[in-house]
């Protein structure tokens, strides 16, 4: 409900009407009832505002609940996609597609192809070394994105200044100025099986967060979910970074506002989680474009919204993290 | 009464060559309790990995009702055989009655999820163990007694015959470790099979359990303990001297060191 509310004050905002009776007449009328029509405001809700507007519920939602996903089966509530470097895989990714000069599914296949190696790289440097404490997973996740920005920064160095390098620079930002109905075509796939996937896989989720050795006695074929857990954690994440750019904080905060309030079972964490991340996106998109006259890019109000926020709930669990 | 767990030639190692045990037989019965002794670093832990199928053995086999366990999925496994390990590591803040809950993880589908039934299933056996009031508590924040008794009641929701318990008494005062020992007999009085590792010789007298033993020189000693503990094994096998006594007043050997 608050989403659907969210949704519609969001498509009546914006530079050109911010009349929600307009607004509520063309979808009317869309739907089929006699209402007197803006016609310029039905083109811009249905081909500006709409695409868009679903873009960031969608994309807040994939970030968030596979944010939500690798804290539990990494056992570690300080893990982000972005700390595992499958965003900065996924960077290198489009940024090697941009430079290449492809097309969006070839961006997106680097991007996602981009994110998984990273992860894989990530999660088998504490396996080759034989310790696979959090801790050593977290280093490992800082020695592979360290690495995935040098190679960034060469690709940066040797791109073309005016167009390859304003690109890759704009996309790392991260941003849904120009979203596209097809982009959000190819990306609501992904986003529909791995997010059923995900859900339906909660609560054996709950199991994989307890450790392998506990998850082996209840009989968890830890092989096979673990990877198909995995898999779509980044392929959620790696889709969405590919149509937005990099987007930070998402990941990292909103699973934590997602099990405050409904606790850490995943059965009931992971649907809210999801949910709240879809209305935080959306509110963050929105200010993003109608704050200024200029867009103001994704990532730096995520980092002002999402940073005090975390704090927060870190002073409102300061308790439990002793 | 038929056998529930039969092991066959047991041998493991690390490597694939130096052999930490080899040449375990032994047989456990529904309701039975054995108790696991060896000094330090022995392969206790190990011997009891391979039992719950954690570990791969170099050769030999387990037999689970019969059949062997190589060749059985890990839910098959599973509903048999519970594992309480020496120390659980909480990541989240589950509440006890979710984590209990997850003991039906066997009996469930992959992409099922638990139903009135299964918490059903995870309250009577909070019930049995009596921590129904810890229920709703984050298990994060209860105390490592408790969260032992929360550990067997998970393996009670899974429907376990054969409970391993991996040093059930390592981290409690001697109230709780005597407590455990006592959850330990009523569960065999249930019919649930325990086996278990223990650094303490005289809870073997205490529970008046089968035992097993492998000794320093990695020879391997099974059966009622009566039959299997002499001073002469106690003394060899920790490099101390101890003395099994039986003691008037409470009827009953106690193991002892008689000084320091």
């Amino acid at each position: 409900m608050l989403l659907l509310l969210g949704i519609f004050i969001s498509l009546s905002l914006g530079r050109y009407s911010n009349d929600p009776i307009k607004v509520l007449n063309v979808i009317l009328s869309r739907l089929g009832m006699n209402v007197p029509v803006d016609p310029t405001m039905d083109s811009i809700v249905f081909n500006v505002r709409l695409p868009r507007v679903l873009a960031s519920v969608m994309i807040g939602a994939m970030l968030s609940l596979s944010g939500a996903v690798y804290q539990s089966v990494f056992r570690n509530p300080l893990v982000s996609p972005d700390l595992l470097g499958v965003s900065s895989g996924a960077a290198v990714g489009a940024s090697a597609a941009i430079l290449l000069g492809a097309g969006l599914a070839t961006r997106q296949l680097f991007a996602f192809a981009g994110g998984i190696l990273a992860v894989f790289i990530t999660s088998l440097v504490p396996r080759l070394l034989r310790n696979r404490s959090n801790m050593m997973l977290v280093l490992s996740g800082i020695i592979v994105g360290g690495f995935l920005s040098s190679v960034l920064a060469i690709m940066k160095f040797v791109a073309e200044e005016q167009t390859e390098l304003a690109s890759i620079v704009y996309w790392q930002l991260g941003s849904l100025a120009s979203i596209l109905g097809h982009e959000l075509l190819a990306i609501f796939p992904v986003f529909l099986v791995c997010s059923t996937l995900l859900l339906l896989l909660s609560w054996r989720i709950n199991i994989l967060s307890f450790g392998d050795l506990e998850a082996r006695t209840l009989g968890v074929n830890l092989r096979q979910v673990r990877t198909i857990v995995i898999i779509c954690a980044s392929l959620l994440t790696a889709s969405a970074v590919s149509v937005s750019g990099t987007i930070g904080w998402v990941g990292l905060v909103i699973p934590h506002l997602g099990r405050l309030v409904g606790g850490s079972d995943n059965t009931r964490s992971m649907p809210l989680t999801l949910l709240i991340g879809a209305i935080f996106m959306l509110l963050i998109d929105t200010l993003a474009r109608t704050i200024t006259s200029v867009e103001i890019p994704l990532s730096i109000l995520t980092g002002f919204v999402g940073a005090p926020l975390y704090a927060l709930l870190l002073y409102k669990q300061r308790t439990r993290l002793e | 009464m038929d056998t529930l767990l039969q092991v066959k030639d047991l041998g493991f190692s690390y490597d694939g060559g130096h052999q930490i045990f080899k040449d375990i037989n032994f047989e456990v019965l529904p309701g039975e309790i054995v108790c696991l002794l060896g000094p330090n670093g022995i392969g206790k832990t190990t011997l009891l990995n391979c039992l719950a199928r954690l570990r791969e053995p170099l050769h030999g086999s387990v037999l689970l009702n019969g059949a062997d366990m190589a060749d059985m999925p890990p839910r098959s496994v599973a509903r048999v055989i519970g594992y309480v390990p020496q120390t659980l590591l909480p990541s989240f803040d589950y509440t006890v009655l979710e984590y209990v809950v997850t003991g039906n993880a066997p009996w469930l589908n992959t992409f099922e999820k638990p139903g009135p039934k299964h918490y059903r299933r995870a309250e009577a056996a909070l019930e049995q163990m009596e921590i129904s009031h810890l229920a709703q508590k984050p298990y994060t924040r209860i105390s490592t007694g408790e969260l032992q008794q929360v550990s067997i009641a998970r393996a009670i929701a899974q429907q376990a015959r054969l409970i391993l318990m991996d040093e059930p008494t390592a981290h409690l005062d001697y109230g709780n470790q005597l407590k455990v020992l006592r959850l330990i007999k009523d569960l065999s009085a249930k019919g649930y099979a325990v086996v278990l590792t223990t650094h303490n010789p005289d809870q073997v007298l205490l529970l008046d359990s089968k035992t097993a033993v492998i000794d320093h020189h990695s020879i391997f000693h099974f059966g009622p303990w009566e039959e299997i503990l002499t001073e002469e094994l106690l003394s060899d096998m920790y490099g101390v001297p101890l003395r099994l006594i039986k003691v008037e007043g409470i009827n009953r050997m106690v193991s002892v060191a008689p000084g320091l």
